[in-house]
Formats: structure tokens, C-alpha cells, sequence
């Protein structure tokens, strides 16, 4: 083990930046923290209109598939206040506005793939009229048979994109040669992203065939991609600007683009500003989800319950076209295994083609559904052995010559051995499962049950290039800083880690830099702002910035005040040279006065990975980020009801820059997997219309539903051991997946009602999917 | 579409505006007065981003229409702050992190503003339940039902925290 990665015990770690007193690692708020309480931070639809901004509502048929025979819109036309109808034949470029395999058209042209797909785009003087106006069209459809769950998509044979596999060592010789084998299958449902904020666009256009796109997006440089395509001018005349979003999750990767195309073609059209907002149910029935997935596993263990070999078959449902079900579905895979060693295994998926909306990036892109299925492995082993599942998982962790995942790749960083120790002792795990099992002897209908769950999440994206960005950093002559990056902040806190990162390489306090809007015009040729990794990579690339301009005062002041460079330091907003100290902005004046540049881009790509899909080899991950999570609930097993009662969380972090930040992460992403794994349950009706399409029926948790026992720690690292920016790790997508201990919490309480038994419990574990499995244990 | 014009207060101040008359008072105060601080999130009444308070109650302002403003009082996010100085419910959230993106903050501020102000002592259970109308979809709540705790704390005179 290398130094880097030891730590021990639990708590917040508390320390001081390297080297000077700055802000790297302090708790500050959120740079927008007093804009939000006092309600002045603009959304999209927050900034003030420009005159005669004309809004954008879109339109879709009744019919839920089929060839498009004909769309009458003239009572569309003739509603009040309409200004332009747009329809497929409108766009000038390419109808398209896919990610990268194309089959996403911005305006249905000659059929419809599922329920909701924009068919036409109402432009009118106020968004009422434009979203009355969008419901009067007439549109008629030869409607074919939808395919709509996973099932009617295997039978009708249509994969998107080809099956795709791992395979490492004899997974079906070793389970047959096991004294055990097991074996079961498994729904995983889907999810809605339900950020607060829906889609939301607004186009400006300006001169020479210019658009200027303010967008709630992920991924300004797609959409500047897609809407300069679709307008067929280059990219130089399209920019995309995000001063924030109001929640992501993925949702607004790819998925953002639609809108953005929309309103730009509305102002391309009208020559007019043209804002597109969706509302609720719009957005819920027109945009892609967490996708769900139907697995079969079958797997052996040796009498201890060590796994011999594992098969498992995913079949992802993945809508109407591939979005970015590649990746997705790769990274189900990359985490079949969770955190445990798997000596043989057979890891395929087939991502199969449904005449429903385009599933897509979700918090955790698929690694939650490849982990739940490694988590239900270790609590059937656990009950058909008659262990402690956590006996059962330590057993099957990675572990000195049990480091290669089913891809090949060495686990080098494992601290989840460590990490299970310290969060068992510390919650007080064994102790609470006994009382448990004592409280469960006697009861009747409630009944309790406890998990204590990994969580190992592999940091970069799989899709190399993706790994780059860059950032552009300005020292202003008053001493202020002004920081642009690549990343975009939906919530995450990635503009204030930033501002923290750039303020220590200069000294001084993180109020003293100012993050703008993430602007393509200032950052260009950006990858998403996903995979975790928005702060591995554009706080990496602004300290690169930075030091480009520190190193050239250093050089200055040497000159200057007779120096040597290394005796020059930064902090407490001076410049100290040894001799005297001048003040950042003295300096920075000095600096013009010299005529030496005092701005400076960044660059940074993702060293070290090498993946290559093709061949199934090479690295895919710098690093691992770590976590466990210990989860007690009670089961109504008459109702279903089930109630968290106890929620403890361990999450690394390596060396935080901002331990509340990364706190609200952890906090923030246990409960939405919660949300994933209980009450979130998308219901599509047998036409492949999507029910659960507003809050009312569909259930995100809320206040209530989160325990008030909610205990959460950071494991006291001391840096991660790849370089990464102050040896910091990824926070985003890995603690969704802690919420796996409720799963399993869940599945233990029914359990107990046939020991032995395995409850056939899928997800979500609505009261429903809850009554099922405790009647299928009575039968 | 004949227009109303209403005469109302709002955040002390009076307003008058024109709306169609099923327009609600959540579009009224985000388009015609530029009071973009209430969000929309659903507009169904079941997020409570959209929470403002009217004649002292709280409400949904995507529930209410704005001709039903007339004559009385409504108080939006944006008068919650006296000026440059910020209520002690927006210090609290402040000071314990109790908001990610942002979009869910205004209206959790006036719902838990609106609880403090009929009860200074609420017990955890009693915060939760109040608040479940606010749908967050980013902090998981924990520091949001902590912020509000240690503002009623403050209220009654206490140590923070205590
Ligand atoms: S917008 Fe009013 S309750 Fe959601
Ligand atoms: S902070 Fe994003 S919804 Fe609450």
C-alpha cells in the first residue's frame, strides 16, 4: 500500500492547505450560496428577455409509433398569438441532434419513434399561447405496435448497437465445477432525472447569421456543435453560454441539445430571440431516463461463499436510438463487479432497441445497475449459507493477488478492505445486527434488517478523448482573478472548488476569484461536464493556467526586486520575495507597467489511460473512488411500507478541497439513489405512453422520507495516489450508490420471514415490488 | 383577451399589474414584475418552488391566480432580506450548506420562514413534515432540516447548535 493512500477512522479531515493559508480544503459556501437564498441567481428563464423574445412550446402526436401520414397545423397557425410554426422542413442543416451516433432528429420527419418525440415547435408571443397553440395540431400516424418494455424489445430482435462483452478466464467450466450454484434474474427499473430546473434554451440572434445560445446544459460545446449543424453554418458562428443549471444528473448531457436546436431554430426562422422552457410533464415524457434493465445471473461459490465464476446476461432497454447508450452500458459492466474479485467471468449486454424515449446519462451512467446485481450475489450467497452478508462481501473483496477486474485492469488503490473496518466499527454493525435478529424473533408483521454495502467507482471517462479540457485564467491590475473553464456548475459546487484551486496558487482568498460563465467562445472544444470528473479535470486546468502566470511574476519579482525565484511566495493576498512584500494587485501593475501578459489558458488531458473497446484492453480508470454505507430499515411486510430508520456513510474523497461540498454530494447522491431503489417507479401504459409523468405520481424522495439518524463522514485520507489536483478524488456519481444498502437492507428484513430463501425482490422496492417477494417467500 | 388590472401589495410595496385572468399569480410575478426568485418546478403545486406568501399564508403560487392578489398581501423571496442584511433563515442556510443548484432554495426559505413565524420550537418530525411539500432534488435535506433547526434555535434565543 502505498503512503499516499493510507487513512484511518472516520471524520471530517481537518487541515490546513499545502503550504500557505488559503482557502484549498476550507468549507466555504457555494460561490452562488447568497445569490440562492435571496433568490437573484438567473436560471435560463430567469435572464431578462430581450425585446420581442418570442417562446417556444413544442408539439408531438397522440400515437406512440409509427410512419407520419400527415400533421395539419393550421388551427396551430390561426391560435392567438402565434408567430411561426416549425416543422422538420424548417432546418437548414442536418435534422439531428444525437451525441455522436445519430438517430435523434431535432423534429420528427417521416415517423414517429415513440410517445412525445417532437413532431413540430410552436413560436408565439407568450409561452401560454405557445404551449395552447402546440395542442391543436392534427397529426395522423399509421400507428404500428410499440415495443415498450425490455421483454417485447428482446422479441422483436432489435439491438442498437451490437451485444458487447468481458470475458476473463473459463466463468462456465469454474461454475460448474462449484460446490455451489446459484442462480436468478433481476429488473432493474429506471429513473427520471426530475432536475428542479427543466430543459430550458434561449436563442439570440445577431449579426453576419451569428446565434448566441444561453442553455441549461452540460455540454455547451455539443450543443454548439449540433445547432451550428443544424443551421449549417460553422462553428464559429454559434456560442453557447451556461452560467449554471439547476440540477443535471446527466440529464442535461446529451439531452440538452434538442432545446437548444429548437430555439435556435425559431430565431433562425423569426429573426427574433426565441426561448424554449419545458414544462414538467414535457419534459418527463420528451426526455431519456436512468435505463432499466433486466439481468440473469448465474454464478458458483465455494462452501465459504467465495465466488468461482460469474455469468451474468444485461439486457438494457435503451428507447428509440443509441444516445449514449454505448458508454452507458459500458460502464455497467466496468462495475458488474463492484468491489469484489470475480476469478472467472462471463459480463455481457445487449442494448436493446425499444419504440420508447432515448435513455441516457444518469448519475452513476450504469455503474449503479452493473453494482446492484454484485450486491444481490453477496446477500443471496449470504442467506442460502445461512452468513452475515458482510461477512460474505469481505470475503469477496479485492485483495493481494485477487487485483484484476474482469477487464483486465489492476485495482492498485483498494482501500475498501480498510474502509468496511472502520465504517463496521464505527456505526456499530455487529452489535445493531444482533439486536436485529432479536427484535425480528419476536416480531410479527414489521420487521427489521440491516446492510453494510462498498461502493468502488471508477474514475475517467471510458470514451478517451473525453478526458481533456481547458481553462482560461485572467489576473486583473486591481489583483482580482477572473477564472473561465470548460466544466459547467449544475449545483455541484465545481465553480467554487475551482475558485479555491486558482486562489491558492496565488495566494489569496477564494472571494478573490471570479468563475464566469462557462462560455465556448473563451473555453472551446469541451467534453461533458460529467463522469465525476469535472473537477479532476478543469480545476486541474485552471491550476495550469495559473501557475503559467504565477511563474511569470516569480520572474518578474526576481527581476525586479534582485531576487531568487525560489525564495518568492504567495500568500495573504502579497507576493513576499524575502526581502519585502508587495501586494498581488502591486504586483500585477507592475506587471502591465512591464508589458508581461498576466492571462493564460490551461490545458489538461487525463494522463495514464490507455482503454481500447475494441480489443477489451488497457486502462479505462485513473483511480478508484471508495465508500460504504451501513443502512437499517423497517418493513412493513402486511403493507409494504418500509421505513429508513439509520443511514451511516463513509465516502472518500481523497484530499477534499471543500468538505462541505463534498459532503452535500454524499448526502445529496445517497438519497437520490434511495429515491432510484424505493419510491421512483416509472410506469409506461401498454401503448408505451409514459404515466408517471408528473410529481404527483411519480414519487423523487422528500423531507419526510429521509431518516433523521443520517450520519455522514469523510474517511480521512491523505491524498489519493494518482496526482491528481491536490490529490483530491471525484465526488459526483460514486455515493448515488451507497443507497445499494437499502436494497439490501430491504431485502434482509424479508428475508428473515423464510430463512434460507431468497426474497425475489426487484427494483425499485416500492410496497408493491415488497409484497411480491414477501408473498413469494410464503408460497 | 379583455386584461384585469389588479391593485395588490407586494413585498410592501404597492403594485399593480395586468394578467389574462387564467394567468397565475407564479407568471405574474415571474413575467410581468420581474420577480424571478418564485420558480416553477412543476406547476401543479406539488414542489413548492413556487412558494410565496399570501395575507400571511403560505402558498403555491403556480396554484393561485394572479386576480386573486387583489387586495391583499403577498411576499415573495425577494422580500425575505431587509436590504444588504439577510434573514436569519437565509444565514442558516447559508452557514450549513443546505443548497446545491439552488433552484428549490427560494421557496424552502418561505415555507421555513413561514413555520418560524407560527412556531419557534418545532421538533425535527414536525420541520420534516412541514417541509415535505418542497421537493429538493439535490441535497438529500439533511442540512436543509439542520438550517432550519438552528435558525428556530437562534429565534429562541439559544446557542446555535444548542
Ligand atoms: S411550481 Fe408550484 S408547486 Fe411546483
Ligand atoms: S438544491 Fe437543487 S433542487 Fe434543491
Amino acid at each position: 500500500m502505498p503512503p499516499s493512500e493510507q487513512g484511518s477512522g472516520a471524520g471530517i479531515a481537518a487541515r490546513g492547505a499545502p503550504g500557505a493559508e488559503t482557502d484549498v480544503g476550507a468549507a466555504i459556501a457555494h460561490d452562488s450560496a447568497e445569490r440562492h437564498v435571496r433568490g437573484s441567481a438567473a436560471y435560463v428563464d430567469d435572464i431578462r428577455e430581450p425585446a420581442g423574445t418570442l417562446h417556444v412550446a413544442p408539439g408531438y402526436a397522440e400515437a406512440t409509433c409509427g410512419r407520419l401520414r400527415s400533421v395539419d397545423l393550421d388551427a396551430v397557425r390561426r391560435a392567438p398569438g402565434v408567430v411561426a410554426v416549425l416543422l422538420a422542413s424548417d432546418i437548414p442543416g442536418a435534422n439531428e441532434c444525437s451525441p455522436s451516433l445519430g438517430g435523434d432528429p431535432v423534429l420528427a420527419d417521416s415517423e414517429i419513434l415513440f410517445h412525445g418525440q417532437v413532431v413540430f415547435a410552436v413560436a408565439a408571443a407568450s409561452r401560454r399561447d405557445a404551449r395552447r397553440a402546440a395542442r391543436l395540431a392534427r397529426i395522423d400516424v399509421e400507428e404500428g405496435a410499440p415495443a415498450v418494455d425490455v421483454e417485447a424489445g428482446v422479441h422483436s430482435g432489435r439491438q442498437i448497437l451490437p451485444p458487447y462483452e468481458f470475458r476473463c478466464g473459463t466463468p462456465r467450466d469454474a461454475i460448474a465445477a462449484s460446490p455451489r450454484i446459484h442462480e436468478g434474474t433481476l429488473r432493474i427499473g429506471g429513473q427520471e432525472h426530475f432536475y428542479l430546473e427543466g430543459q430550458a434554451a434561449l436563442a439570440i440572434p445577431e449579426e453576419a447569421g451569428e446565434m448566441y445560445l444561453h442553455s441549461s446544459t452540460q455540454h455547451p460545446s455539443d450543443v454548439q456543435r449540433l445547432v451550428a449543424r443544424m443551421l449549417d453554418v460553422p462553428l464559429a458562428r454559434v456560442v453557447c453560454e451556461c452560467r449554471r443549471m439547476g440540477g443535471g444528473f446527466g440529464g442535461k448531457e446529451s439531452q440538452a441539445a434538442q432545446w437548444a436546436c429548437l430555439a435556435a431554430l425559431a430565431a433562425h426562422v423569426t429573426g427574433r430571440p426565441a426561448k424554449v422552457c419545458l414544462d414538467r410533464d414535457d419534459d418527463m415524457i420528451m426526455t431519456g431516463k436512468r435505463h432499466d434493465f433486466r439481468v440473469a445471473y448465474r454464478f458458483g461459490t465455494d462452501d465459504e461463499g467465495r465466488l468461482t465464476g460469474v455469468d451474468v446476461d444485461f439486457d438494457a432497454r435503451c428507447g428509440c436510438s443509441a444516445d449514449l447508450s454505448l458508454g452507458v452500458v459500458d460502464r455497467t459492466m466496468f462495475h458488474a463487479d463492484n468491489a469484489y474479485y470475480y476469478p472467472h467471468a462471463r459480463i455481457h449486454t445487449r442494448r436493446v432497441r425499444t419504440d420508447t424515449v432515448s435513455n441516457t446519462a444518469f448519475r452513476g451512467f450504469g455503474g449503479p445497475q452493473g453494482m446492484l446485481i454484485a450486491e444481490r450475489m453477496m446477500d443471496e450467497i449470504a442467506i442460502r449459507l445461512r452468513l452475515d452478508p458482510l461477512t460474505v462481501r469481505k470475503r469477496n473483496l479485492y485483495g493481494p493477488g485477487r487485483d484484476i477486474t474482469p477487464y483486465g485492469m489492476r485495482v492498485r488503490d483498494n482501500i475498501a478492505p480498510r474502509l468496511i473496518r472502520t465504517l463496521e466499527r464505527d456505526c456499530d454493525y455487529a452489535r445493531r445486527r444482533r439486536d436485529i435478529a432479536r427484535y425480528n424473533a419476536k416480531a410479527a408483521h414489521l420487521r427489521k434488517g440491516i446492510s453494510l454495502t462498498p461502493v468502488k467507482f471508477g474514475i475517467a471517462f471510458t470514451l478517451k478523448h473525453l478526458n481533456q479540457t481547458g481553462a482560461l485564467v485572467h489576473l486583473l491590475t486591481d489583483g482580482s482573478i477572473q477564472v473561465n473553464h470548460g466544466g459547467t456548475e449544475m449545483g455541484q459546487g465545481l465553480h467554487t472548488k475551482v475558485a479555491q484551486v486558482v486562489s491558492g496558487e496565488f495566494g489569496v482568498e477564494a472571494a478573490r476569484v471570479r468563475i464566469t460563465a462557462t462560455q465556448t467562445d473563451k473555453v472551446p472544444n469541451t467534453g461533458p461536464t460529467a463522469a465525476s470528473s469535472g473537477t479532476d479535470l478543469n480545476a486541474m486546468a485552471a491550476l495550469r493556467a495559473a501557475r503559467t502566470i504565477r511563474s511569470r511574476l516569480v520572474a518578474l519579482a526576481a527581476r525586479l526586486y534582485q531576487v531568487d525565484r525560489a525564495d518568492i511566495t504567495f500568500g495573504g493576498g502579497q507576493v513576499n520575495t524575502g526581502r519585502r512584500s508587495v501586494p498581488l494587485a502591486e504586483l500585477a501593475r507592475l506587471a502591465f507597467t512591464e508589458r508581461v501578459s498576466l492571462s493564460s489558458t490551461g490545458f489538461y488531458a487525463t494522463p495514464k489511460i490507455t482503454w481500447d473497446r475494441d480489443t477489451a484492453t488497457g486502462r479505462p480508470f485513473l483511480y478508484f473512488a471508495y465508500g460504504a454505507a451501513c443502512t437499517e430499515v423497517t418493513v412493513d411486510t402486511m403493507t409494504g411500507e418500509m421505513r429508513v430508520d439509520r443511514v451511516d456513510l463513509l465516502h472518500d474523497v481523497g484530499r477534499s478541497l471543500n468538505p462541505a461540498i463534498d459532503i452535500g454530494q454524499i448526502e445529496g447522491g445517497f438519497v437520490q439513489g434511495m429515491g432510484w431503489l424505493t419510491t421512483e417507479e416509472l410506469v409506461f401504459d401498454a401503448r408505451g405512453r409514459l404515466m408517471t409523468h408528473a410529481p404527483s405520481t411519480y414519487k423523487i424522495p422528500a423531507c419526510s422520507d429521509v431518516p433523521a439518524d443520517f450520519r455522514v463522514a469523510l474517511w480521512e485520507s491523505r491524498g489519493n495516489r494518482e496526482p491528481t489536483v491536490h490529490r483530491s478524488k471525484a465526488v459526483g456519481e460514486p455515493p448515488l450508490m451507497l443507497a445499494l444498502s437499502v436494497f439490501s437492507a430491504i431485502t434482509h428484513a424479508i428475508a428473515t420471514l423464510a430463512p434460507g430463501r431468497v426474497p425475489p425482490l426487484d427494483a425499485p422496492a416500492t410496497p408493491e415490488a415488497i409484497l411480491r417477494a414477501v408473498e413469494a417467500l410464503r408460497d | 383577451m379583455a386584461k384585469l388590472h389588479i391593485t395588490t401589495t407586494i413585498n410592501g410595496d404597492a403594485t399593480e399589474f395586468l394578467c389574462e385572468p387564467e394567468q397565475t399569480l407564479l407568471d405574474v410575478l415571474r413575467d410581468e414584475l420581474q420577480l424571478t426568485g418564485s420558480k416553477e418546478g412543476c406547476a401543479s403545486g406539488d414542489c413548492g418552488a413556487c412558494s410565496v406568501m399570501l395575507d400571511g399564508r403560505l402558498v403555491c403560487a403556480c396554484l393561485v391566480l394572479g386576480a386573486e392578489a387583489a387586495g391583499r398581501t403577498v411576499e415573495t423571496i425577494e422580500g425575505v432580506a431587509r436590504g444588504e442584511e439577510l434573514h436569519l433563515v437565509q444565514r442558516k442556510f447559508l452557514e450549513h450548506h443546505a443548497l446545491q443548484c439552488g433552484v428549490c432554495t427560494p421557496g424552502f426559505i418561505v415555507a421555513a420562514k413561514a413555520l418560524l413565524e407560527r412556531d419557534t420550537d418545532p421538533s425535527e418530525t414536525e420541520v420534516r413534515y412541514w417541509l415535505a411539500g418542497n421537493l429538493c432534488r439535490c441535497t438529500g435535506y439533511d442540512k436543509i432540516v439542520r438550517a432550519v433547526l438552528d435558525a428556530a434555535a437562534e429565534m429562541r434565543g439559544e446557542e446555535a447548535g444548542a
